[in-house]
């Protein structure tokens, strides 16, 4: 029963991470059919920011602004030459997360190097480890500042105005290049900032992104798109189903069980948990 | 032969259907209008399986159509065009025609190269008159001809019933005038159902017409009665005259 | 448009099939007659490698290319495949004992998953069947559920992830990391023998050729044509009729197929199989191969895996770190500036001339 218990924060906060990630997947996604294969890339630049920093809070706000301006450049650079043909940007992202891990493995070096927990993390509420519980709470800041630019602020509604009807939201007016760039901009940064979450629970690698990437677009897929509470519910669902099917199998059939209960997830809500109506026939 | 009873279909609260009923019997040519977000094409959407009403029955040829999946409802020999018209622009205007036609034929039998042309498809060449564009592909053509390869598509099916949705919209009067001559030749042996805006048009080549206002059918009737209609006139007012509606154009 | 009638139309039909299958033929004597006379057993050995990679990309030429699926699991089908010739290598050399590996990690018992495949005809037909059945299941409830694009390619690539920590993990059943390795023997002939392996560079050269045929075939079908236009406009397809998923799953499985069979000869060949070959970076691997080659033609799928793979080798062989660069970077060329690959660009140069 304790190990049960014991379980819970694992997957809460696993959750949290791919919480953090998703969150910029799901949008740059459902605002531009963009399948950013690049993402994982921007999760070990915000971890490697924060090993070259060293100070967590410090970290933080830097590897937003790396992660951000690495999604911006790509997005000014690459993928809006792309945005007709979703298929082909995800290989070419994809393209750029090789280089890009391979300049992490000759700046950092091959091996995987350990980032410092701050001696304020140490220890924990009963069952709730102090870093984990962290991650929990860096994972809520996010929605909440996610959930308020898109409702609050003039920019975030003219973005869901883009994610419901880029078209409609063109003709009257909205500069959907610029609200693109911003969109890239958060999403990758919200990705370094779990980039920085990440290595409070393990080590730093040039693959780091990989480990997570995977399971954040199933988030994308099983929450449906561009959706915020999607997203919230599919994230914590997969990082608890995650921990709790190592728990009960091994960690080798973990992720064929997370496979299986997706595929089954799309019997029932084949587009996710969310949708947006649209009486268009694509 | 079509028969609809009390169909009502919602999107997220709104009735964009509202207890329709509408009988459509064989041999008939039908046409569909109404003002904008009148549910004309919602109406052909629950028809063709794309949408599920909420309420109501749809049967055809003795067959309940609610529930069926598109591609089954077509194998029961109901084809529909769309607004914006599809065909298949990497494939030959001979090749999409042949595609409609081997619908029945099962897969594994595709297997092999096509070899001449069917009869099904001849027959819809020249019905349409693309005999000439037969080898080019659908990608070059022009918005009628678009439109009338896709007409063609839905005859080389042979169905039962076709429903058009809006067939002229966008065309020059040249293209219109052909596809009026299309829809009476192709109405001498179909039973068929136009939705359409164009009412030189409808004024031209309707017999019986469906006016449907806000979900709910307003009125049904020849031209005349239904042009005569003081509730057709009220529906069309602020816009334009019941003149224009069905009447002759000033 | 008057067309030619009577003899001329019999003269360019026989013109225009010469000219189809000349091409064809110049690569098979190349291929069959030409490189085995002309390469050393180590090049050969490592062209035999390549043209296992050509069936898989085959396959994905046809369902991504004329199919529009984008799979990036294939490296599970070809794992599939592998997995089996292994497991019927590994038995025949065991003799009726233990596998080696199996010792190495404390199994005492042939695993009941074994022992069917010391047959080598139930070997080989899993090879193939298992991966036709697994997209066969996947396509069925994938597709009628109306998932596609991006998310049909999410949802491969978890497989792949999922599939290699699987094989990973169970390491007493599938030698875990390092896989399996060192077959001496294949139906009896020594497989360090250059006589085999030139033997087996022929089997699968002709097996890639008669692939390469019947996909072609089936390509300019009337069931090719219906691929196409599922691909361009999957609702207007149902609503002529015809089921998509139904068409869908049976071409994703017989790609499936072909990576399945492309693995199992795989492994006599290059003698080693294992996570590494097909987890989700080869998987992306042989994709982007297939793009690079062009997508939208068959012969450019077959064509960027071989050229892929030769440029992996030769770089790796120059710089090692290197390739990883010059990947990306030839990738983010190819899909900005060429997005139909080599065979794009060869057929614009054609009609380039011909204007």
């Amino acid at each position: 029963m304790p190990a049960f218990v014991n379980q819970l924060p694992i997957g809460l906060s696993i959750g949290a991470v791919l919480l953090l990630i998703a969150l910029g997947l799901t949008f740059t996604f459902g605002q531009m059919g963009v399948i950013n294969m690049a993402h994982g890339s921007f999760i070990m630049a915000g971890a490697y920011t924060a090993y070259l920093i060293g100070d967590l809070l410090l970290a933080l706000p830097a590897a937003f602004l790396v992660a951000g301006l690495m999604g911006l450049v790509l997005e000014r650079a690459a993928i809006r030459h792309l945005y007709a043909r979703p298929l082909d940007t995800l290989l070419l992202a994809w393209g750029v997360s090789l280089v890009l891990q391979q300049l992490a493995r000759d700046l950092f070096g091959a091996p995987n190097v350990q980032v410092p927990a701050p001696a304020w993390l140490a220890g924990g509420i009963g069952i709730l480890p102090y870093n984990r519980l962290f991650i929990m709470a860096l994972a809520v800041a996010g929605v909440v500042a996610v959930w308020a630019y898109l409702t609050r602020t003039g920019l975030g509604r003219r973005t869901q105005a883009v994610v419901q009807n880029r078209r409609l939201a063109a003709t009257s007016g909205i500069d959907t290049g610029r609200v693109d760039m911003l969109t890239f901009f958060i999403g990758s940064g919200l990705a370094g900032v779990a980039g920085v979450a990440v290595t409070l629970i393990g080590p730093v690698g040039p693959a780091l992104g990989e480990v997570y990437i995977v399971d954040a677009f199933l988030v994308v897929v099983a929450g449906g798109l561009g959706q915020l509470r999607g997203a919230v519910l599919a994230a914590v669902g997969l990082g608890l189903l995650n921990s709790y099917a190592e728990f009960w199998s091994d960690a080798s059939l973990a992720k064929v069980i997370v496979f299986a209960v997706i595929i089954a997830f799309l019997q029932i809500r084949p587009q996710g948990m969310f949708v947006l109506r649209s009486r268009v026939l694509t | 032969m079509l028969e609809l009873r009390d169909v009502t279909v919602e999107f997220d609260g709104f009735r964009a259907l509202d207890g329709v009923d509408l009988t459509v019997p064989e041999g008939e040519l039908r046409f569909l209008i109404g003002p904008n977000g009148a549910g004309k094409t919602t109406l052909i959407d629950v028809i063709t399986g794309l949408t599920r009403p909420a309420a109501g029955s749809v049967r055809f040829g003795g067959h309940d159509l609610v529930g069926r999946k598109e591609h089954q409802i077509v194998r029961l020999g109901v084809g529909r065009t769309f607004q914006t018209s599809v065909v298949f622009e990497e494939l030959t205007v001979i090749e999409n025609l042949d595609l409609a036609a081997g619908f029945r034929s099962p897969l594994w039998s595709l297997a092999r190269r096509r070899k001449g042309v069917s009869e099904a498809v001849a027959e819809a060449l020249a019905r349409t008159g693309l005999e000439e564009l037969a080898e080019r592909s659908a990608g070059v053509l022009s918005h009628g001809q678009r439109q009338w390869l896709e007409i063609g598509m839905l005859l080389a099916q042979r169905p039962r019933l076709l429903l058009l949705d809006e067939p002229v919209a966008g065309m020059s009067k040249d293209e219109r005038a052909r596809t009026g001559e299309l829809l009476t030749e192709i109405a001498r042996d179909h039973t068929v159902v136009v939705v359409e805006h164009d009412m030189e048009f409808l004024r031209r080549h309707a017999s019986t017409v469906t006016v449907l206002h806000e979900g709910k059918v307003l009125v049904e009737g020849s031209v005349e009665q239904v042009g005569a209609d003081p509730r057709v006139q009220e529906v069309y007012l602020g816009r334009r005259k019941a003149e224009d509606v069905v009447g002759n154009r000033p | 448009m008057n067309r030619p009638r009577g003899m001329p139309v019999l003269r360019s039909r026989v013109l225009t099939s010469i000219r189809r299958h000349v091409p064809f033929a110049a690569v098979a004597v190349v291929a069959l007659v030409a490189a085995p006379l002309l390469l050393e057993p180590f090049r050969l050995g490592l062209l035999a490698k390549y043209l296992c990679y050509a069936i898989v990309a085959l396959g994905i030429g046809l369902a991504w290319g004329k199919g529009g699926m984008l799979t990036l699991g294939q490296g599970v089908f070809f794992g599939l495949g592998g997995y089996s010739m292994a497991m019927y290598l590994k038995l025949t050399e065991a003799e009726g004992g233990l596998p080696d590996f199996m010792g190495w990690s404390g199994v005492e018992e042939l695993p009941a998953l074994w022992a069917p495949f010391a047959n080598p005809v139930f070997a080989l037909g899993m090879a193939v069947l298992g991966p036709v059945l697994l997209a066969v299941v996947l396509g069925t409830l994938v597709f009628r559920q109306r998932v596609r694009g991006a998310y049909f390619a999410i949802l491969t690539q978890a497989l792949a992830a999922a599939m290699v920590i699987l094989l990973v993990g169970q390491q007493g059943l599938t030698g875990g990391t390092n896989g399996m390795t060192n077959f001496f023997e294949l139906f009896g002939q020594d497989l360090a023998d250059d006589s085999t392996q030139r033997g087996l560079y022929l089997v699968v050269a002709s097996v890639l050729g008669l692939l390469y045929l019947g996909t072609r075939q089936l390509v300019e079908s009337r069931y090719g044509r219906l691929l196409v236009a599922v691909r361009d406009g999957e609702d207007r397809v149902r609503f002529l009729g015809y089921d998509p998923a139904l068409v869908k799953t049976v071409t994703f499985a017989l790609s499936a197929g072909m990576a399945g069979l492309a693995g199992a000869l795989f492994v006599p060949v290059v003698g080693i199989i294992s996570p590494a070959l097909l987890g989700i970076v080869p998987s992306l691997e042989l994709v982007v191969a297939v793009a690079v080659g062009g997508r939208h033609a068959l012969a450019g799928a077959v064509l960027g895996a071989v050229v892929m793979g030769y440029a992996k080798t030769a770089f790796s062989e120059q710089f090692a770190d290197g390739w990883l660069y010059l990947q990306g970077a030839l990738f983010i060329l190819v899909m900005t500036l060429a997005p139909k690959g080599i065979a794009g660009l060869v057929g614009r140069l054609r009609n380039a001339r011909a204007a």
